[in-house]
């Protein structure tokens, strides 16, 4: 009988073959392989503009090949509408990490989805800086170590972890937004599930789509690649409930 | 046949392939890479006993997996 070889996944199209500079461990690679798999599956890589960040996911436009532009610091939306505004017909999504979103970049993300920006925002919410040496974030949870918070986050000086998601959910321009993770088999394949759907209202101009991702940071949460992948469910999702918060293509 | 096929210069080494593998096929080896990572690591004799169910490149964070499957002709 003959026998033919069949493949079951290999890398996606828009996604370059080069090595990253991740660490060992960090979820970024793996949100990298989502959107440019939601890319493939459209078919929109010519028309697909993405928005770098400053963080460790500054480099985007080493590992995807499409247009990208790269936004200052925390300015990604904003960067983002003028890209989509100008070119209507082009697919634009932020690549953004939680200082950039969260913290500089607070004012940018918040009007850009109450103004119902045509375009998909794609957030990694790892609970600290990881480019810049694990400082403290404004997703660092209570109690959580780092070296700007070395007895542990105080939120009677320091105030709480902000939940992007939910907040997001509130604006009225918002179309959709969702908290996703990525530390297990079944919870990726639903954070792409989340990520192609993100995409899709954009393309089907239903509106602004926003998802968070819980990413694991092993170095600077001072663990190896499996413990940080085990604080993801373990820590994270206790405060950061995973689940959709506004879906306006679903009629309650 | 190679159903799992790892792209040396890519896997970092981190284990979390290991770990998603219901089979528990793939281990961390001695080997390092050019960057200085070990590698992921899978013997022939193991690589029979895989089902391609590809949980172990979906968690792949380098996309270092590719997964293939055998399928008989009609």
């Amino acid at each position: 009988m003959a026998v033919s070889v069949q493949p079951v996944f290999e890398r996606p199209k828009v996604l370059k073959t080069t090595a990253t500079h991740y660490c060992a461990g960090c979820h970024h690679g793996i949100v990298h392989r989502l959107v440019a798999e939601a890319i493939d599956h459209f078919g929109v890589q010519d028309r697909t503009i993405g928005i770098g960040s400053v963080g460790c996911s500054v480099l985007l436009y080493e590992y995807f090949d499409i247009d990208v532009v790269e936004a200052p610091h925390g300015r990604a939306p904003a960067v983002g509408t003028g890209v989509k505004r100008v070119h209507p017909d082009s697919v634009v999504f932020t690549y953004q990490g939680d200082g950039d979103l969260a913290a500089i970049g607070t004012a940018e993300i918040i009007h850009a989805a109450n103004r119902g920006e045509l375009m998909t925002v794609i957030f990694l919410n790892n609970t600290t800086y990881g480019m810049t040496g694990g400082q403290m974030a404004p997703t660092t949870l209570p109690g959580q170590v780092t070296t700007t918070s070395p007895y542990g986050r105080d939120v009677k000086v320091e105030g709480y972890p902000i939940r992007m998601a939910e907040l997001i959910a509130m604006l009225g321009g918002t179309g959709f937004s969702a908290r996703v993770a990525v530390d297990t088999p079944q919870r990726v394949l639903e954070a792409g599930k989340t990520i192609r759907k993100a995409f899709g209202m954009q393309i089907e101009k239903q509106g602004f789509a926003f998802v968070e991702v819980l990413g694991a940071c092993p170095t600077n949460w001072g663990m190896s690649a499996l413990e940080a992948n085990a604080r993801v469910s373990g820590e994270m999702m206790g405060y950061f409930p995973l689940g959709v918060y506004k879906d306006i293509t679903v009629s309650a | 046949m190679k159903k799992i096929v790892i792209d040396e210069e890519f896997c970092k080494g981190c284990g979390l392939c290991a770990e998603a593998c219901p089979k528990k096929l793939l281990s961390v080896g001695k080997k390092l890479n050019k960057q200085g990572y070990p590698l992921v690591e899978i013997s022939d004799e193991d690589q029979d006993k895989c089902v391609s169910c590809a949980l172990c490149a979906r968690v792949c964070p380098d996309v270092a997996i590719r997964v293939y499957r055998q399928k008989k002709a009609q």
